[in-house]
């Protein structure tokens, strides 16, 4: 069985359709690519997966039971994590302490969830600004405090919107190892990505949006060769 | 050496009244107790979970109205009253809590001013419970604790007003120690943000403003208690509720000593004009924290907290 399931997720804002019968899912321990130009309603999707948006048609089901109409914090219980593509740190709350707004969710110890996220700190490469303002981060060092953030809440599905946008052409590489590594430990997650190379090369699976419409879904390889993805958004230069 | 301050602080505060024993600087020390516990109360709220509310004159004014309806209608001592005060200030923080929480920023701060007007005018058309004549606090001698009536000395007064703002800080402190002070600095901060990492916002806030309301309300029966004399002007007004938030923005929102500092500030300020010019006077104190707000809000919007970390830091 998947893990999540989309169906017909369909929703308007006014006379602009965001996602339009968009269906796909995933498997645990898979990991799915989202790709599409801007405005095709990425993040839309993951505002609709993770309860802040309510979809005008269509399912979202977990372990095979519907999700809709869940607030957000119940989604996160669930298991769900996420990051945002306009990243929203705690600005005036160290590190550390930003983290444990996650952890919290595994232990309501203050000292066992302090311990819980300086190791997710550990991991994602910034243990050694635990106890910095998340305001005095670069934008390289706050994507991976919000994947930290994320990781803490123990999620069995991570929704990623961007892992290298806005971020030096240095970072990008260590970025993408640190989901590949989470991607090896099992964990199942949907990134949205606009670096075709970093995308092509770490999905399994990859969903194609256009004026939020599914346009194509395959493997990578099947997405490169698709008329339709080439057209809309690849380019001519992919055909060659 | 920080804990030897607090020390030297807490005995200086003990002794004081066996060193001054006129009323006028025991009264001030009172004042600077009571309206530092109700900045403190407001700061969980407003400062750490960052629901700025203007209405907090209800709280302070049901703990005042409960012990008294208590006392004069019922004969039940007025600490009975203060607890029920508390209780029923949470059972109304919550109702509260439900409409307006889901406002956010300034539209939260405009909607607390509105409760705030609606609780004072019916109180003011409460007949039974004085209307807008008020209520005297039925006089009892001699002093008892029992009565919470001392009129012989301002003393008592003084340590159960020291009690209460202790009260406040220990509550506080140990808020901020628990999961849910990082939550409510999480929400502050970004309630959305908060949400997707699994934080129950709604709950959370109701959390705060249950504790926040209830430690208000013990102020209000301390008040009632204080000045034999309430009414719907004295107790409910929007006045009231800005100047706490005025006390604690001035010390330093969302930290823990910061209110009190505000309270040490404002206070003696508010009793002295009174005291030097009388009842001519009785606008000057307002000028004064008005000045005083924008002067922090442009040089120093951390309050006066922000100000004595800039000196710590400096060499």
């Amino acid at each position: 069985m998947s893990l999540l399931a989309v169906a017909g997720l369909t929703k308007r804002f006014g006379g602009v359709v965001a996602n339009r019968d968009v269906s796909f899912d995933v498997r645990p321990g898979e990991l799915v690519g989202v790709i599409g130009p801007n405005g095709a309603g990425k993040s839309t999707l993951f505002d609709l997966i993770t309860g802040v948006l309510r979809p005008d048609a269509g399912d979202v089901r977990l372990d095979g039971r519907s999700i809709l109409g869940q607030r957000p914090d119940e989604i996160a219980c669930l298991g769900v994590a996420r990051t945002f593509q306009k990243l929203r740190p705690f600005p005036e709350m160290t590190v550390v302490e930003n983290v444990m707004i996650g952890a919290f969710q595994k232990t309501s110890d203050v000292a066992a969830a302090r311990a819980a996220s300086l190791r997710a700190l550990e991991a994602v490469g910034l243990a050694d600004r635990a106890e910095a303002y998340a305001r005095a981060l670069s934008t390289g060092q706050r994507k991976r405090l919000e994947l930290a953030r994320a990781l803490a809440t123990g999620p069995r599905l991570l929704l990623l919107d961007e892992v290298t946008g806005g971020v030096d052409q240095a970072t990008v590489p260590a970025l993408v190892r640190l989901v590949r590594e989470l991607h090896a430990r099992g964990l199942a997650l949907i990134v949205i990505e606009h670096n075709m190379r970093v995308i092509m090369e770490i999905a399994e699976r990859i969903v194609a949006l256009q004026l939020g419409e599914v346009i194509a879904r395959g493997t990578p390889s099947e997405i490169m060769q698709d008329r339709r993805v080439i057209d809309a958004y690849l380019g001519e230069a992919w055909r060659a | 050496m920080k804990r030897a301050v607090l020390l030297l602080l807490f005995l200086a505060a003990l002794a004081f009244p066996v060193v001054f024993t006129l009323p006028f600087p025991r009264h001030v020390m009172i004042m600077i107790f009571l309206y530092g516990a109700l900045a403190v109360a407001w700061n969980i709220l407003a400062g750490y979970c960052g629901q700025i509310s203007l209405g907090h004159a209800v709280f302070f004014g049901i703990g005042a109205y409960t012990s008294t309806l208590l006392v004069a209608k019922g004969q039940l001592t007025p600490w009975l009253g203060m607890a029920a005060g508390a209780a029923l200030a949470v059972l109304v923080s919550q109702l509260i809590g439900y409409p307006v929480f889901r406002l956010r920023g300034h539209y939260f701060a405009i909607a607390t001013i509105a409760v705030g007007e609606i609780v004072q005018t019916l109180v003011i058309n409460w007949d039974w419970a004085g209307g807008a004549r008020g209520l005297f606090v039925p006089i009892k001698r001699p002093d008892s604790v029992v009565n919470f009536q001392f009129h012989q000395s301002k003393a008592v007064y003084y340590y159960i007003a020291l009690g209460l703002l202790l009260l406040a800080l220990a509550v506080t402190r140990w808020l901020e120690r628990s999961r849910h002070g990082y939550y409510f600095r999480a929400i502050r901060e970004d309630q959305d943000a908060a949400a997707s990492l699994g934080v129950h916002v709604a709950r959370e806030k109701h959390r705060a403003i249950a504790v926040s309301a209830a430690l208000t309300a013990l102020g209000g029966t301390f008040y009632a208690q204080y000045v034999f004399f309430i009414d719907p002007e004295s107790v409910f007004p929007l006045s009231l509720s800005i100047l706490i938030c005025l006390i604690a923005v001035l010390g330093g929102v969302g930290t823990l000593w910061g209110p009190v500092l505000g309270a040490a500030v404002l206070v003696p300020l508010s009793e002295g004009t009174r005291v030097w010019l009388g009842g001519t006077g009785k606008a000057l104190d307002l000028l004064i924290y008005g000045g005083l707000i924008m002067v922090i809000a442009t040089l120093q919007p951390a309050g006066l907290m922000g100000l004595a970390r800039r000196f710590r830091r400096a060499p």
